[in-house]
């Protein structure tokens, strides 16, 4: 059984944290060499749109991996992905923002409240900020473990909500497939944990303590 | 035999016998094609930007000279921006598919078979289709139902002549273009993401309207595939997936078409689908576009204009009201 050592477990951690940093990187990059193609704020709005959806996959899938794998150490890399999913979600805010409505906060606004879509990935943006701000052992200390997980618990919501938005903003084109497979995969991520949930609690009452 | 001399009296030679041929010939053809030009309208500037955009590797050249009538201000698309980056289903839905896979689209032999209530129903090939009416280069603003436009070089003739030859009949009032349908040579007809083959229409009057334009070309040579070769129509003042591409077969019809993104989604896609500024598409404003290759990252968008700028459209709509029949 795999079983890195804590010194392992650093050097994972810095090599994880360049690998999702790189897709920022290849953003910078291309924007400067003018590399983004004939419309690039489309490129940075779908490009941070896709990384969002995938951190938030593989942040759920962090749980899964580890029960089923028994490698409990999987656990220290959540914190990592959960945030790289919050500032990808962040860069595709402040696409929205700045290269869409040039910061003008009353348009912003506007087209929030009035279109579905994007009042819905608005709202699964702003609840990742409690998340985000709550992610350090301080605020977990703080917070006390009950309270900090129940307001983690929100990811349960974020990640459909994320799921929802992405198929809003393809179902005018009528291309369901990419939207189908996360939401399969968020689908499965989530039921999982039901299962399991629900498993616990017959074990529990099969057995009285 | 009476030669000239110079008041010198040194034998000038004919320039004929300094300067080989080929060069000559290409000079003169240089300085012909130049005139050309600027019959057209066209600056020696333009026409050197336009060599410098048309880049497709032996591609057929296609000119016709312009109609001032249709020339604009705007600075025209660069060529490798509008040929890639396209919406082009039949090839994919990604806008750089477009490019990557029309490589299985056979555009010769082509023909339009035109059906429905005509007088006269006929099957045209692309030949006697370049040949029906003079060709003319009009320079288009093209905006795209999603937000953003480009400005393009057509060349090609109004549909009206096309319209005229073949005689509809009383009863004809729309007309109706369908794209080619296989599979093997359009691979994304694979999935079913559009209901194929792609169907679009328009009312007799818009079709008829001068500014409808039946296209074989544009930059100065024939389409490219990703751009709906062969023959495709161009019609400014609509959203452009009006615009249909590669189109095998015209039916006049009594009834409204049923074009393909209506039938996809009725609550975004009108049958007019007119360029309107003042009606949104429910998941963004059209208010704006941005004009691909000059609105960069930091440049706000531009406004969108009513009927895209084609104010000469508008009597086609009197009366009508532009938010129910968008």
């Amino acid at each position: 059984m795999l079983n890195p050592t804590p010194k392992q477990i650093t050097l994972l951690k810095a090599v994880v944290f360049v690998l999702a940093l790189l897709p920022f990187i290849r953003l910078v990059v291309f924007t400067v060499l003018d590399k983004l193609g004939a419309n690039p704020v489309e490129f940075i709005t779908r490009n941070t749109g896709d990384w969002t959806l995938y951190f938030l996959c593989i942040t759920l899938a962090v749980t899964p991996l580890r029960k089923l794998s028994k490698w409990n150490w999987l656990i220290k890399f959540r914190r990592m992905t959960g945030l790289y999913a919050f500032f990808y979600a962040a860069l595709h805010f402040t696409t929205f923002l700045w290269f869409d409505h040039f910061f003008d906060i009353d348009e912003m606004w506007k087209d929030v409240v009035k279109r579905p879509f994007i009042t819905v990935g608005f709202t699964a943006f702003v609840l990742l900020i409690p998340l985000a701000a709550t992610s350090t052992n301080g605020m977990v200390r703080r917070l006390g473990g009950k309270r900090w997980l129940w307001i983690h618990r929100l990811i349960y919501l974020i990640a459909p909500l994320g799921i929802l938005h992405y198929f809003w903003m393809k179902a005018g084109k009528h291309d369901f497939a990419q939207p189908f497979l996360y939401g399969s995969i968020v689908a499965v991520l989530l039921a999982l944990r039901l299962v399991w949930r629900w498993q616990g609690r017959r074990v529990r009452t099969q057995v009285p303590a | 035999m009476l030669i000239k001399r110079s008041p010198n009296g040194i034998d000038l030679p004919y320039s004929s016998e300094i300067t080989p041929r080929e060069v000559y010939e290409s000079r003169r053809s240089f300085i012909r094609r130049l005139a050309v030009g600027s019959i057209a309208g066209g600056s020696l500037l333009e026409m050197a930007a336009r060599e410098a955009f048309a880049q497709t590797p032996g591609a057929q050249k296609l000119t016709a000279a312009a109609n001032s009538a249709y020339m604009l201000m705007d600075k025209k698309t660069a060529y490798k921006d509008a040929t890639t980056y396209n919406n082009f289903y039949e090839f994919g839905t990604d806008k750089a598919e477009p490019a990557q896979n029309t490589g299985t689209l056979k555009t010769r032999p082509w023909s339009i078979s035109i059906e429905g209530e005509v007088k006269k129903p006929m099957t045209l090939d692309l030949d006697s289709l370049l040949k029906l009416a003079p060709l003319e280069e009009r320079v288009y603003r093209l905006r795209c139902v999603e937000g953003w436009s480009m400005v393009i070089p057509w060349t090609g003739y109004s549909l009206s002549n096309l319209i005229k030859k073949v005689e509809p009949t009383g009863n004809a009032k729309f007309i109706e273009f369908v794209t080619l349908e296989d599979k093997k040579q359009m691979p994304g007809q694979r999935r079913a993401v559009l209901e194929w083959p792609y169907v679009e229409g328009l009312r007799m009057d818009e079709a008829n309207h001068p500014l409808a334009l039946l296209t074989f070309g544009m930059y100065g040579e024939v389409l490219p595939n990703q751009n709906g070769a062969p023959v495709r129509i161009v019609l400014p003042w609509k959203y452009g997936f009006k615009s249909a591409k590669s189109i095998v077969k015209i039916r006049f019809t009594k009834e409204q078409p049923k074009t393909a993104w209506n039938l996809a989604a009725a609550n975004e896609y009108g049958f007019y689908s007119n360029v309107n500024p003042e009606v949104d598409h429910p998941r963004w404003s059209q208010a704006t576009e941005r004009r691909i290759g000059e609105d960069g990252l930091f440049t706000k968008k531009r406004k969108t204009l009513m009927f895209n700028g084609y104010s000469e459209v508008a009597s086609l709509y009197a009366g009508m009201d532009l938010k129910k029949f968008y």
